[in-house]
């Protein structure tokens, strides 16, 4: 799939466009009646007021491809010289600017659609062609390379985690367990955790401490981040999950911890199976609503509550996409006794801007970061002093927004504020 | 041909030509989409309540969601405006249920005239406005192309037909129209909206329920937002 981008192959875009097109992805691209109110819900959209950043028309390239070869009437259409032409190669170079920058797979448009229409799980399903055909942006074609070849999008290695553990266990104290056998929880990360926000695993440390978990890091198949659902390529993204699922085997783990990343979610938890073409054999707990089930259950105790004005960014995987409706919020009660609420919070939420593989593409840069501003003014409406997010690359993508307008707004992990209010006793027992 | 054999062919061949075009290019539609066939979701849903969620998805859709009513939602309460004003003319107007008794024996009481002429003016212009926004709005204009604007029409021409047939109609089976054409003319153009129907947009009068349902389905199984 990586040697495609040399050669760029229109008609295999087409026929992948195609394949894609089952019963559901067919229904859905046949009940479009062209309203424009995905437009309306697209914060692409909304900063920029350009009508091709539309969310639906950003799928033209595989409606084209699905009418002239898979649609009910395709034969009589094609017959009649009324079939629509296969989608060219200028054209896929210009569309992937749409298919990609333009577009994080966040789901308000889907949110929106008066005719229930996925537009975003088509978007990822239209991907699957673009990249396999030589037209996804170059950046995530590398950052495909490095994930097969290193574990690691950005190549973070093993060596590189292991000094961040040692660290962290100097930090905490504690013991941080590696490649324990039998353990009931099996931790992974995020590229992003490992080098810009580290303080992460020692905070789990401290909370899996308390609540007396057991868990562990695997020193192979660590990597959450899972850049072939991005891209748009099942090949990668189930050579990419096998790993993770050999770690969970190789430990015998009960549970796999997915990490602070709204895509590392989709990917394993939803996606996963599927990719796979198999049931997971172990289950799979997104981090926040591990937390909630450990608060709920008396067995974290917390003490102390942030005072500051503190506004949750609902990461869209977990939330508009992944059905983590409740947790969150439960847990941002239980650390903050001053949460203010951004307008559209919980499933409307505005995406950061990054999601999808964009903030990896350089040349979509000033896009995310012009998008930035829709979150910026619902956060002034809210009077935030603080974001908190419960995922890292919604972290990042804010603080390089929040860093490029010049605004000083601390942007929080949910799990390390989560360690911040341990019950200080137990916490250092 | 003369009005009268005008309308004996509207009500004719063309009528069931028309229909049978209809019905079968609706179920070839549904069919061949049907046909391709759906993976098994592998993954551990969160809640196997789909049927539940299908049909969250089909009715919940039928509201703008709160978080996106704003003043850019125009076209959207103009959609329900002739939506509506289209279901009371076709299904509550006194002629139309004479018809659909005629074809099937089904009838069902009718709504009071007075009403069918308020609905006329409000879904004639919701139509209108519908077609200057396709035209207006950049998203739209760029959205549209031939079966928008010629489903517009078919829609349209029905309503402009009907409204110079009005009184032409009779409510009792037994009578015969005073002026035979404009009754021709009006039959031929929702004739001509049953041509059309399977084959473009219009055909997402039961597309709808697929599409909604799928996706309120999948959400469930996820536990999120529909």
């Amino acid at each position: 799939m990586l040697e495609a981008r040399k050669a760029p192959d229109a008609a295999k875009a087409a026929a992948e466009f195609v394949a894609q097109a089952g019963r559901d992805v067919a229904f859905q691209l046949e009940a479009c009646v062209h309203c424009g109110q995905c437009a309306e819900a697209c914060h692409f959209h909304l900063v920029t007021r350009e009508p091709h950043h539309t969310p639906v028309y950003k799928l033209r390239p595989m409606l084209k491809a699905y009418r002239r070869s898979r649609a009910p009437f395709a034969g009589i259409q094609r017959l009649l010289g009324l079939a629509p032409r296969e989608p060219g190669a200028a054209e896929l170079t210009a569309w992937s600017e749409l298919l990609y920058d333009s577009c994080n797979l966040c789901g308000r448009c889907t949110l929106v659609c008066p005719m229930g229409i996925d537009i975003a799980g088509l978007v990822r399903r239209a991907r699957e062609g673009m990249a396999a055909a030589g037209f996804a942006p170059e950046d995530l074609y590398k950052a495909s390379g490095h994930a097969l070849d290193t574990g690691s999008p950005i190549g973070v290695r093993w060596p590189a985690l292991r000094r961040q553990i040692e660290l962290q266990e100097k930090e905490t104290g504690l013991r941080i367990p590696v490649d324990v056998e039998g353990a009931d929880y099996l931790v992974i990360l995020s590229s992003i955790e490992v080098i810009a926000f580290p303080e992460v695993i020692g905070a789990l440390a401290r909370i899996f401490r308390q609540a007396d978990v057991s868990w562990t890091i695997p020193s192979a198949g660590f990597e959450a981040t899972n850049i072939g659902v991005q891209i748009g390529s099942r090949d990668i993204a189930a050579a990419l999950l096998e790993r993770v699922v050999d770690a969970a085997e190789r430990l015998k783990v009960k549970y796999v911890i997915s990490p602070e990343c709204g895509h590392a979610y989709s990917a394993l938890r939803w996606e996963g199976p599927n990719l796979l073409g198999r049931p997971l054999p172990f289950k799979v707990v997104q981090i926040t609503e591990l937390l909630d089930q450990l608060v709920r259950e008396g067995r974290l105790r917390l003490r102390g509550k942030d005072a500051r004005r503190l506004a949750f960014h609902d990461p869209c995987q977990l939330v508009r996409r992944g059905g983590l409706t409740e947790e969150p919020g439960r847990l941002m009660d239980a650390v903050s006794e001053n949460t203010v609420r951004t307008p559209a919070q919980g499933a409307a939420n505005f995406c950061c801007g990054g999601g999808g593989g964009v903030s990896a593409i350089h040349r979509a840069e000033r896009l995310r970061f012009a998008a930035f501003e829709l979150k910026k003014r619902q956060v002034e409406q809210a009077g935030a002093e603080a974001l908190v997010t419960a995922c890292a690359n919604c972290r990042n993508v804010l603080e390089e927004a929040i860093d490029e307008r010049g605004m000083t707004l601390p942007v929080l992990g949910l799990t390390e504020l989560v360690a911040q209010y341990l019950e200080p006793e137990a916490a250092k027992s | 041909m003369t009005s009268v054999g005008l309308l004996e062919f509207a009500r004719g061949p063309a009528l069931w030509f028309s229909l049978g075009v209809l019905i079968a290019g609706s179920l070839w539609r549904v069919f061949a989409i049907w046909r391709l066939g759906a993976r098994v979701d592998l993954s551990e849903p969160r809640s196997t309540h789909l049927a539940a969620g299908a049909l969250r998805g089909i009715f919940a859709r039928m509201l703008i969601r709160k978080d996106f009513r704003n003043s850019r939602n125009l076209g959207s309460f103009n959609a329900y405006l002739y939506h509506i004003g289209l279901a009371f003319i076709v299904f509550g107007y006194l002629p139309h249920i004479r018809f659909v008794e005629r074809l099937t024996g089904i009838a069902w009481p009718a709504l009071p005239g007075w009403l069918m002429y308020v609905a006329v003016g409000p879904t004639v212009v919701g139509l209108l406005i519908a077609l200057l926004e396709r035209l207006s709005d950049p998203v739209r204009r760029l959205l549209s192309g031939f079966d928008d604007y010629f489903s517009w029409l078919v829609t349209f021409l029905p309503l402009l037909t009907g409204m110079a047939a009005v009184n032409q109609s009779p409510a009792l089976e037994s009578a015969a129209p005073l002026y035979p054409l404009p009754v021709a003319i009006h039959l031929l153009s929702v004739e001509l909206m049953f041509l059309w129907l399977p084959f473009g947009k219009l055909g997402h009068a039961f597309l709808v329920f697929f599409s909604r349902g799928i996706t309120g389905a999948a959400l469930q199984r996820k536990g999120a937002a529909i």
